[in-house]
């Protein structure tokens, strides 16, 4: 790798006024062909690319993104990672990726700040409770780390939740994964930038696709910005944009592109020390380690390709916020944005080949990508590099919408779509 | 109070009335009017805080919204503290208790400082290249640097104040009360349109209201004085609203904006109480005009940070507007023409200016040549190159530019100071054009971004659509405003103006120094302490783009958001990696346009408030007779009734056997009911329910199961025929919406031709259910003209009747699996129809039972609860109803997704019912069943969906989904627990009177 | 929040509408006479286009009309809105 970060390179660099760091990543132009083609430099494509080259042993490698790196839902999301999904399929993906994010800072040798603050997920009502010890005894069954906590162990654990019995929903419990927490959105991006372009991936930004060039039932690579670029395979990693792609090879997707909004408020001293999400009153949040809150909003209940939403979505979040934490009504929004997520019908996502041959869609993650970024890139990486799926993700293919083999997670994502 | 810092010909603040506040817990004075930053200044104070990753000390930098440093800690009560409010902002009034953040012990003394010396070797971004070892350590060092993040500090009681919520329609909103705004203003609501002007300041004038200069004169008088007469007329006009006080927060598409309204912050303590704090305005416009201004940018060179660096014009204020010296000796340092006004106003005022240091070559404009006049120094083409002063600056260091200007040359001047005015030229207020999704285009030769297209119905019209000169920013203005109306206004036709016009420009985004480089401190933003340095270093490890530089360097990311930094962060990507400005683009503006806090965003919403409690008309009774409640979507219902001590379970075991062995009645007014009428009301229920409904008598009932379009239960109820084309359908509690929006959507979009109408008519009836052996008895009673034999009124039929002169329906139907009534009535009368009934059954011991026990009773009988033993993946089949599933209907919906490859798979799993070995030893529902013990890990095979320890059969009873139940029969199984395991065996879902003996007895 | 011209009350805050996707996607007449792949495709595949949309708004909390609107969705400015049932004013 080259130059290897450590305290002691900041140290070194200190002599020269760190005017002699090299580039994290290159700034390379798209060459004639390529073995892999991903589309999308998101976390997830990024990851795809880096695990490629690491685990299959592939070279010619290039990642293609309309704007900058990480410049999508991975740098746009509240950065939340637990693995505590009800069915086996979904906990065995998510806790994959569990497994990676705890080793990732090392491997990458970029500092993700993957924090172990844990993650609850609060009942307010007796069907939240059932679903809710479901999914921890599930979990317990699969392996993953989830508790049920009544009402008394919540506010020991989160002292500022409101656990009033008198409020209008009050908690009657919920669940703690102790290895779930969060990590810097940005640093997984370019850390797995970085390490991607090191083995050779070449990252070409500012660089749209405008068509997918097919030849009967295969691909043969894509039409961009900067020119046409002959591909062997492409995997589109393109989140909210999924169907553009989709739709320049009329391929149909179960997929629906909404706006989702988050916001952060002013930074405070430390007052949060975990991830608390609620699904009934419907919020969660955490605290940056810059200290600033970090509140997840809800979904638009249509399309929209703007990156804003409706303030209706931002006042009933604030409402749940402030109804189970009251101390934050003085607190202030210091800014808001969206994103673009695009949603399966049954909430998880789509890891597959298609029915043409060398195309791979890596889609439909809605609220809840992010957590997912390295387990989805080692997976979708395996996917195209074996031109079929690995068991974690067989169950996540297209075919289960005309099978109706589905798996059903809207009762574990953090927003109810 | 230093004497010498106020002087006294201020006629804007009222220095009659003194005003005590604290400070860092000192008691000091200033005026009514004062900002909290122009009290602190004119008490000498200027070190107000630290900044964010250095610690450096930090003074007062603006007199607006863009203040980055004087960020303050508003009173140490619990729960009516603030955090990070804006000194700058802060009206002063009695009793304010204010102090400084980001640092321990004091502002003075912060020990965090030593970060300051390990500055070296914490460039940008630094923390993603180390605290990676040893890898568990993570969590240790974020400790510290969460410790050490943050500003202020959080409150940690429930808010006291209430907030507001209103909504405001115009015609013309004008955003920003500056000369502009009110040329705008008066233009539109003289002309008849429903206008509102509204600004963030406690006054309108903007920055020409103190601008007394003989450089700027309309029509003879003092642009000032002309300013004020234009003000004075305001409030005479009929159509114009004014609104002070209130920041524009946000502006969404539609001309959708959101203003905050400051109500109390200014008031003293004891004024405040028991009143809104602040207001959101929720404006829709037809018409928006943008008149937010400029603001000043500050100039990036050594030590540009340090307590008493203050923009020049922000000086002016203070000296014009609130009569406070920012110093005795002040510098200015300048690009542009504007700190020559401010030499003016000083020099006017008594306070000597050192010199004003000009990186331009000599010019001649009317305002620079009037501050010759008044023998102030000036060192052309020359620059700061350092600045001395820890706590507060002491003195400048100055050096003449390079021909090329790229470095600096001769010898270096020391100038004593005791405070430095700076102005890098004006950046239009653009924030809210583009939060509305207008596009930039950039103006070369002010260096500036303005407004270019918009979709929306607006313009931006002064300063912050570029024009910087008084007599082009009122000619503009008026110009504007009236294109954009439709105007043909003549009032601001035909004035006298002079203005000085600026004749030379030139900028540099980051000014040279002596020394290297990476030996300086050129700060960009300033709360952040994110330098100019870091910038480049990012640029050179290959962050292009200008949202991975914010990103990486944190610039732009502080409490201001960028307001004084981004121009300046741009200016130096540009200038480092060659590109043009208008190519770079911006970052995004996002909405607050300032912070807003969240309880004026959430208003009244809160508390009680949060959703709408619906009530049944028996709650009251409820409440009487001790009910512990259940939320049930909106619904609040009778959960359990103890009496005396009794714990949950006790109760329920009572009311459980009580509604068996005699009586038991239930509110089940919380149903949702649907009328249906219309010549197709039975195709339509042929077309929503998997069973069939056209053979259905007049009179009589039956239970439907509504299925989504993927073939998965949705909901279930009884529905009643009333009459030839008329229908009640009932629903879930939960669904009861949702079923009425799904039935109007197939009926309105996709069976348009069905003659079908649909009323909720959920709120209309109280819905009592009477249960038990001696039901029958009772009603009787209460309804003694009712013929209750079997032979008339059979299970699943319905009888309209008389309960004295109140019309009541009595249906009798079961979902306990005992002989049952449901006297549907009036709401009105629910109450007194309920008590009539409990009289009625005192006899017989009747017993209201609520939602837990009856959930109980129908898991004996085996009958589903949807959303409880459903999740969504279960179809009829799976449920082992397929009885339900009519064969001759050629459609319903969701009948093709039930014939898909995975739904017909014969191993899906199948609602059973579930025995524990041990009778006494009752599941958790959620609890999951493996078919094998020692194996890890274990295929889990379903889970308990209902479970209840029965009174009634005296052992405990569940309902479970398990993969092939329907063929596990007597098969048994294991429930693991984290601390034991319990043996199951699998058998039918009913548990009591498969026979239905106690539904007909 | 957009400003949305129900074809029934007139112009009303978003607040009031809820939207119900993409439009003219009919009912199949006879379902069960389609594959499983048509059938999916009917049930879950969208074009969810980046561009004109067709799709399906309810009045909610208004006259609880469903009509269609054509709303561009990279910009989400409203080009017109129709009842249901008629022809689409715009191609």
């Amino acid at each position: 790798m080259k130059n290897k970060y450590s305290i002691f390179a900041l140290i070194k660099n200190a002599f020269t006024y760190h005017e002699n760091w090299q580039r994290a990543w290159r700034d390379p132009l798209p060459k004639k062909e390529y073995d892999v083609v991903i589309v999308g430099g998101g976390g997830h494509g990024l990851a795809t690319a880096y695990y490629l080259a690491k685990k299959h042993g592939m070279k010619n490698i290039a990642v293609v993104e309309k704007g900058w790196i990480g410049g999508g839902n991975t740098g746009r999301n509240t950065t939340i990672i637990r693995s505590n999904y009800l069915w086996d399929a979904s906990a065995g993906l998510y806790d994959h990726a569990l497994k990676i994010w705890e080793g990732l800072s090392q491997e990458l040798n970029y500092n993700v700040m993957f924090s172990q603050r844990g993650v609850m997920n609060l009942a307010h009502n007796l069907q939240d409770v059932r679903d809710l010890k479901r999914r921890t005894h599930a979990n317990r069954l699969n392996g993953i780390d989830s508790v049920w906590l009544n009402t008394e162990e919540v506010k020991k654990f989160c002292p500022i939740i409101n656990t009033s019995p008198n409020i209008r929903y009050p908690v009657l419990g919920g669940t703690l994964q102790k290895r779930a927490g969060t990590a810097r959105h940005d640093a997984v991006a370019w850390g797995y930038a970085r390490g991607a372009d090191a083995m050779g991936v070449d990252i070409i930004q500012n660089c749209e696709v405008k068509n997918i060039k097919r030849n009967g039932d295969s691909i043969e690579g894509i039409e961009t910005t900067k020119g046409f670029i002959k591909a062997k395979k492409i995997g589109v990693v393109a989140a909210g944009h999924s169907s553009v792609i989709a739709n320049m090879v009329d391929l149909k997707l179960p997929l629906e592109s909404k706006p989702l909004q988050a916001l952060v408020s002013e930074p405070v001293k430390p007052i949060i020390d975990t991830v608390v999400m609620s699904n009934a009153v419907h919020a969660y949040i955490s605290q940056s380690d810059k200290g600033e809150l970090v509140i997840g909003a809800g979904t638009d209940a249509y399309v929209s390709y703007t990156q804003r939403g409706s303030h209706d979505v931002v006042e009933g979040t604030l409402k749940a916020i402030l109804e189970l934490y009251p101390i934050f009504s003085r607190m202030k929004m210091l800014r808001q944005w969206g994103g673009i997520v695009d949603i399966c019908p049954d909430a998880s996502p789509i890891i597959s080949k298609t029915h043409i041959k060398g195309l791979y869609f890596n889609c439909g993650w809605g609220t809840g990508g992010f957590k997912a970024t390295p387990g989805s890139g080692d997976l979708f990486a395996h996917t195209i590099a074996n031109d079929e799926p690995h068991k974690l993700n067989a169950d996540f293919n297209i075919n289960r919408f005309v099978s109706g083999d589905l798996v059903d997670e809207h009762g574990a994502a953090a927003v109810a779509h | 109070m230093s004497e010498n810092l106020r002087i006294t010909n201020n006629k804007f603040i009222d220095q009659t009335t003194t005003i005590s506040f604290k400070f860092d817990g000192k008691t000091l004075y200033g005026f009514k009017g004062d900002t909290l930053a122009s009290a602190l200044l004119a008490n000498n104070i200027h070190l107000v805080g630290r900044s964010f990753k250095y610690h450096r000390p930090r003074g007062i930098m603006t007199c607006g919204s863009e203040e980055p440093n004087a960020i303050v800690q508003v009173g140490n009560d619990a729960s009516m503290t603030e955090p990070n409010a804006r000194a700058t902002e802060i009206e002063l009034y009695e009793g304010l208790d204010a102090s400084s953040q980001n640092c321990w012990p004091s502002v003075n003394f912060d020990i965090g400082a030593v970060n300051n010396f390990f500055s070296p070797i914490i460039p940008a971004a630094f923390y993603y290249k180390t605290f990676m070892w040893p890898a568990s350590f993570w969590k240790k060092y974020e400790y510290f640097i969460r410790k050490s993040a943050g500003l202020g500090k959080s409150p940690t009681e429930p808010d006291k104040d209430i907030y507001d919520h209103r909504y405001l329609h115009c015609d013309v909103l004008v955003v920003g009360g500056g000369i502009s705004g009110i040329i705008a203003a008066k233009t539109a609501a003289n002309n008849g349109l429903n206008t509102v002007l509204i600004d963030d300041k406690n006054y309108l004038g903007g920055t020409t209201l103190f601008q007394q200069n003989e450089c700027f004169k309309i029509n003879n008088s003092y642009s000032n004085e002309w300013l004020k007469k234009e003000i004075e007329t305001l409030n005479s006009i009929e159509n114009l609203t004014i609104k002070t006080r209130t920041t524009l927060a946000a502006y969404h598409s539609y001309n959708y904006l959101l203003a905050r309204e400051n109500l109390t912050d200014h008031l003293s303590s004891s004024k405040k109480k028991n009143k809104i704090r602040q207001r959101l305005w929720k404006i829709r416009a037809k018409k928006v005009i943008i008149a937010t201004g400029a603001m000043e940018r500050p100039l990036i060179f050594n030590n540009n940070d340090r307590p008493g660096i203050i923009l020049s014009t922000s000086i002016k204020k203070y000296i014009d507007y609130y009569g406070v010296k920012c110093g005795q000796k002040i510098s200015l340092f300048t690009n542009n023409d504007s700190a020559y006004e401010t030499a003016i106003s000083l020099i006017n005022s008594g306070v000597t200016v050192n010199s004003v240091i000009d990186i331009r070559d000599k010019t001649n404009s009317l305002i620079v040549k009037q501050a010759e006049k008044l023998g102030i120094k000036i060192h052309w083409k020359s620059t700061v190159v350092n600045t001395n002063g820890y706590k507060k600056i002491n003195s400048i260091e100055i050096m003449k530019l390079s021909d090329d200007s790229s470095g600096v040359i001769g010898k270096k001047i020391n100038e004593e100071c005791d405070c430095l005015g700076i102005s890098g030229g004006w950046t239009p207020r653009v924030h809210l054009f583009t939060q509305s999704g207008g596009k930039l285009k950039f103006k070369d030769k002010d260096n500036v971004f303005l407004p270019d297209k918009s979709e929306l119905d607006q313009i931006s019209i002064g300063s912050c659509n570029g024009d910087f000169e008084l007599d082009e920013v009122i000619k503009n203005s008026f110009k504007l405003t009236n294109k954009f109306l439709n105007l043909n206004n003549n009032d601001y036709e035909n004035l006298e103006i002079i203005s000085s016009k600026e004749i030379d420009k030139k900028n540099i985004w980051l000014l040279p120094s002596d020394k290297p480089l990476g030996k300086t401190k050129p700060f960009l933003d300033f709360q952040n302490d994110s330098t100019a340095k870091d910038v480049k270093l990012a640029l050179r490890e290959g962050f292009k783009s200008i949202e991975h530089v914010k990103r990486y360097t944190t610039t732009g990311m502080g409490t201001d958001q960028g307001k004084l930094s981004n121009m300046n962060a741009l200016g130096i990507i540009a200038e480092t990696t060659g590109v043009k400005m208008g190519e770079l683009g911006t970052t995004t503006f996002r909405p607050p346009y300032t912070p807003l806090t969240f309880g004026a965003i959430v208003g009244r919403n809160v508390g009680e408030f949060f959703d709408i409690t619906r009530k049944t008309p028996m709650h009251d009774w409820h409440v009487e007779n001790k009910a512990e409640f259940e939320n049930v979507g909106q619904w609040k219902r009778a959960w359990y009734y103890p009496i005396k001590n009794e714990n949950m379970h006790k109760a329920v075991q009572r009311e459980s056997k009580a509604a068996r062995d005699s009586a038991g009645i239930l509110d089940a007014s919380t149903l949702g009911k649907i009328d249906i009428q219309g010549s197709d009301a039975s195709e339509f229920l042929n077309r929503v329910y998997t069973n069939t409904w056209s053979k259905l008598e007049i009179g009589k009932c039956r239970y439907g199961l509504m299925l989504n379009e993927d073939g998965m239960v949705y909901d279930d109820g009884v529905t009643a025929r009333l009459g030839e084309n008329h229908y009640l359908m009932t629903t879930t509690t939960g669904g009861a919406a949702n079923v009425l929006s799904k039935l109007e959507d197939y009926l309105q979009t996709e069976w348009p031709e069905l003659d079908v109408y649909l009323t909720s008519v959920t709120d209309h009836y109280a819905t009592i259910s009477i249960c038990g052996p001696n039901s029958k008895k009772i009603v009787k009673k209460v309804i003694p003209d009712l013929d209750l034999t079997d032979n008339n009124f059979p299970h699943m039929s319905f009888k309209n009747s008389m309960i004295g002169k109140i019309r009541c329906r009595v249906m009798r139907i079961s979902f306990t699996g005992e002989h049952s009534y449901e006297i549907n009535i009036q709401s009105s009368y629910g109450k007194s129809v309920w008590e009539e009934c409990f009289k009625a059954g005192k006899e017989f011991n009747i017993t209201p039972y609520g939602t837990e026990a009856m959930h109980l009773l129908r898991a004996e009988k085996g009958f589903i609860i949807a959303g409880q033993d459903t999740d969504g993946t279960m179809t009829p089949v799976d449920l082992q109803m397929d009885w339900i599933i009519s064969k001759k209907k050629y459609d319903f919906i969701g009948k093709r997704s039930l014939y898909r490859s995975d739904t017909i798979r014969e191993d899906r799993k199948q609602l059973v019912g579930l025995l524990t070995e041990d009778p006494k030893e009752v599941l958790e529902e959620g609890s999951q069943i493996v078919a094998e013990t020692n194996k890890q890990p274990v295929e889990m095979l379903g889970h308990v969906t209902s479970s209840y320890f029965s009174p009634n059969l005296n052992k405990s009873i569940a309902l479970a989904v398990i993969k092939s139940g329907k063929k596990l029969k007597g098969k048994k199984m294991f429930v693991p627990m984290e601390n034991k395991t319990i043996n199951v065996i699998i058998t039918d879902a009913i548990f009591l009177d498969k026979e239905n003996k106690r539904l007909n007895a | 929040m957009f400003l949305i011209n129900c074809p029934y009350c007139g112009e009303r805050d978003q607040s009031e509408f809820s939207a119900g996707g993409e439009a003219h996607i009919v009912r199949p007449k006879q379902p069960t006479e389609l594959s499983d792949d048509q059938w999916a495709e009917f049930l879950f595949m969208r074009k969810n286009i980046k561009g004109v949309q067709f799709e399906r708004w309810n009045h909610a909390h208004g006259c609880r009309k469903w009509f269609n609107m054509i709303r561009d969705t990279s910009n989400d400015k409203i080009q017109a809105v129709y009842k249901m049932g008629e022809k689409p004013p715009i191609k």
